[in-house]
């Protein structure tokens, strides 16, 4: 399959990389895909706490690439979903254990055995970046509507281009609506119209994330904001035309009265 | 339009910083190297006429071109008000 191996990025830290990782994948496996997450961030893992997963680890991402383990050995299966897999990093080793080359290599042993392969990529542009992207073909960019936030990901962008990535969608994390009608955060069509990536998601603040992450349990497909959102993420990567939630816009008296610029 | 009777946004100040900072970000260049690019502009420009330095603006602003990435392709953009257009051999600093 074509472009089915996606990192998961944003540049700035706690935007919401590993939870997006974790809920894309969740939702895609719902969807009877076989899945893959690769936990990219070498000394720092989360992947396998937020997906509840953490008393399971025995061998991890650097086990495999020197040679410790075999690849099956290192895989955790996710008793809750059928298809659901991930590769934990490590947790006492840096950065420096792992080449791009050889994030290449596992990459190229897993794709044609999974329908998606999902990387968790660490926050920075430094080597934990270049491994993670390393052997991709597509990438999520995670951000939020905040100054900060946008600036990380519009590098992140740049350096994606310069790798030749052709396909790159963003999501934009915990955007909350009140504010954006209050003119107090910038709305999702500000975003894209900064980054200037194709939009993928938008997901809205919601402390139900929070909960889910406290039991280890992905929220996508659940009845909360981000639930429903994720699972519309998880939709438009299979190809499904699903629209944005529309709940942004700033409605003004002039408009309210008219009607004319604003489609229902 | 209805939004001039409004105060700005900080949703506003957020895009109006942003779209300067990136553009900034992406060609690589500092707002000291604008701030260096401005003074030998008025260096130069005043040596043939006396100009306002106080409202001049220098900016690296965004004009819609071919660029691939949001369409959008770097401008450096001056606006230098002229004081005195005869005036020859003005202000040096």
């Amino acid at each position: 399959m074509e472009n089915n191996v996606i990192v998961v990025t944003s540049g700035k830290g706690g935007v919401g990389k590993t939870t997006t990782t974790a809920n894309v994948g969740t939702g895609l496996a719902k969807l009877g895909k076989k899945v893959c997450l690769i936990d990219t961030d070498i000394g720092l893992r989360n992947l396998d706490v937020v997906m509840g997963l953490e008393n399971r680890i025995v061998y991890n991402l650097v086990d495999v690439i020197e040679g410790n383990c075999r690849m099956k050995q290192a895989l955790i299966r996710d008793k809750r979903h059928q298809g659901l897999y991930l590769m934990p990093s490590a947790q006492t080793r840096d950065k420096s254990s792992v080449s791009p080359g050889q994030m290449v290599k596992v990459i190229e042993h897993l794709k044609d055995e999974f329908d998606y392969v999902i990387l968790d990529c660490p926050a920075g542009i430094e080597q934990g970046f270049q491994n993670a992207i390393a052997g991709a073909q597509r990438a999520i960019v995670v951000t939020t509507p905040e100054v900060s936030a946008i600036r990380d990901a519009d590098r992140i962008i740049g350096l994606l281009e310069a790798n030749g990535f052709g396909q790159m969608d963003l999501i934009i994390n915990r955007l909350r609506p009140e504010m954006v009608r209050r003119g107090d955060m910038m709305s999702s069509d500000d975003v894209v119209d900064i980054l200037g990536i194709p939009l993928l998601g938008i997901i809205p603040d919601d402390e139900n994330v929070v909960i889910a992450t406290n039991q280890g349990e992905p929220l996508v497909g659940g009845s909360s904001p981000a639930g429903i959102a994720y699972s519309n993420v998880v939709g438009r990567i299979e190809g499904q035309e699903i629209p944005f939630m529309n709940c942004e816009k700033s409605i003004s008296f002039f408009s309210r009265v008219t009607g004319i610029f604003h489609k229902a | 339009m209805w939004f001039f009777f409004r105060r700005k946004s900080s949703c506003q100040v957020a895009k109006d910083r942003l779209k300067i900072l990136l553009i900034t970000d992406r060609v690589n260049c500092s707002p000291e190297m604008v701030e260096l690019i401005k003074k030998d502009i008025t260096k130069v420009i005043s040596k043939y006429m006396k100009i306002d330095t106080e409202n001049m603006e220098v900016q690296i602003s965004a004009k819609k071109g071919n660029s691939t990435k949001g369409g959008k392709a770097p401008v450096l953009y001056a606006n230098i008000p002229i004081l005195d257009l005869h005036k020859q051999g003005g202000q040096f600093l």
